[in-house]
């Protein structure tokens, strides 16, 4: 027998009174070696941006490893207990956001398999009654996204939306469009 | 194949099994598109969601707190030097998981209006007195049994332009993350006997009727301090996973 869960409700308009901290889209101090920067822009059915919205990602190490219990493979080498993992960022007036970060490692599904790497999105905004849930994936890891369980379980013309688009040195651009044509793909979780 | 200390399977070695989070009964969530609060329309997902298997993004999670909390900030009445106007309040309970499970060394953060229905924020344009000695934001980490505990003012109904004469009844914003990605909430509770819950499609979006009573703080005559805060109880419940066999027959 299971309770039922407290219902999800909105961040509503006010939420970067409290949500937002000054470091929080910063998974790794900017200037790391190897430090990405993921950035992009969330928008609404109408194509316009959404300002009050908030981004947070969660990810594996570059090792592909997760310093948390519930990881079953067991303590992490002591260089991947510094990795947060997370990261969080409100949009802008124009509706961007940016993420800095280590590339994750790929993963193993437990059952023989590999996902290649990504990361895990969530976002919330007025007008957004519960999360969205989706995936950043990475434009230079072709081998990996084709044979991705997740990617190849999406239809084939829209996988592209889970595909960042490579926007110059150590940059990457990951738009989320929540409508329309070009929809980003969604996950039910 | 290399068995770990806590026995189970390490990289490399392929086979390992992961916990199953339980899904939301039909009703229990507020559905993404939800025409009674007008905004959603432009900003719920047009394509049928696709299934994500839970693997290990989303059984592990982060797991913040330390370094982001201090004592103070549970305490909103005393942040700003002076005492702020209003009834002071406690609000207190227990996070768990649908197991019943308590969820502990989690980070909860609120955000609220003052006693007279303002948020200090920039975009906020109410014609309702900021209060110089109330900010409206809180976090506090669970204990071990998954308590947190927080001193407040009661917060304020405002206007809002969703329908001629919106109010939205008095609420407070809580953030959690639970112990992994599956878990994350963000909600709102809300007081008992407030007569703007009837009005209001934000609370009423979530269509089952006793998960909706699930925002809803009990009042709590025990926990009040005398001569000095009322009290109210808002338990958060968040998912959890299936139960083994072991654990169903040994509750």
């Amino acid at each position: 027998m299971s309770e039922l869960l407290t219902p999800s409700q909105t961040v509503g308009p006010y939420f970067s009174m409290r949500l937002p901290w000054p470091e929080g889209p910063c998974v790794v101090p900017a200037g790391t070696p190897g430090a990405i920067t993921i950035y992009g822009r969330l928008t609404d059915g109408a194509g316009d941006p959404i300002p009050d919205g908030l981004i947070e990602t969660w990810q594996a190490s570059p090792e592909g490893r997760f310093a948390h219990p519930g990881d079953p493979r067991g303590p992490v080498p002591d260089g991947d207990k510094a990795f947060r993992g997370f990261g969080r960022c409100p949009t802008g007036h124009d509706g961007t956001y940016k993420i800095v970060t280590l590339k994750p490692g790929g993963l193993p599904t437990g059952d023989g398999r590999a996902e290649a790497p990504h990361v895990d999105v969530s976002v919330f905004a007025r007008g957004m009654l519960d999360r969205s849930v989706t995936r950043i994936y990475f434009p230079d890891e072709a081998a990996a996204n084709d044979a991705d369980p997740v990617l190849q379980s999406v239809p084939a013309g829209r996988r592209a939306t889970l595909i960042a688009a490579p926007a110059g040195e150590n940059l990457l651009r990951f738009d989320i469009r929540m409508q329309g044509d070009d929809e980003t793909v969604f996950f039910d979780l | 194949m290399t068995v770990s200390e806590q026995g189970l399977i390490v990289p490399g070695s392929g086979k390992f099994d992961l916990p199953e989070y339980l899904k939301p009964q039909p009703g229990n969530h507020p559905p993404l598109d939800s025409p009674g609060y007008k905004s959603t329309g432009l900003r719920h997902p047009g394509q049928p969601l696709v299934l994500l298997p839970q693997r290990l993004t989303e059984v592990t999670g982060p797991l913040l707190g330390d370094e982001l909390v201090t004592m103070a900030d549970a305490d909103l009445t005393t942040q700003r030097g002076g005492e702020p106007q209003g009834q002071r309040i406690i609000v207190f309970g227990q996070v768990r998981d649908s197991g019943g499970r308590p969820v502990p060394d989690t980070l909860v953060e609120i955000w609220q209006t003052n006693a007279a229905g303002r948020y200090r924020h920039a975009r906020e344009h109410h014609p309702a007195p900021l209060d110089p000695n109330f900010d409206g934001v809180g976090r506090a980490i669970t204990d071990a049994g998954g308590r947190y505990r927080f001193i407040t003012v009661a917060p304020g109904s405002y206007p809002w332009g969703n329908h001629y004469n919106a109010w939205r009844p008095a609420h407070i914003h809580f953030s959690l993350f639970g112990r992994a990605f599956t878990q994350r909430l963000v909600t709102q509770m809300y007081f008992p006997g407030d007569p703007l819950l009837a009005y209001d499609p934000i609370y009423n979006s979530v269509t089952d009727q006793a998960a909706r009573l699930g925002m809803v703080a009990e009042f709590s005559m025990d926990d009040t301090q005398p001569e000095w805060a009322l009290a109210y109880r808002f338990d958060i419940v968040l998912r959890g996973p299936r139960q083994s066999v072991f654990e169903e027959a040994h509750p």
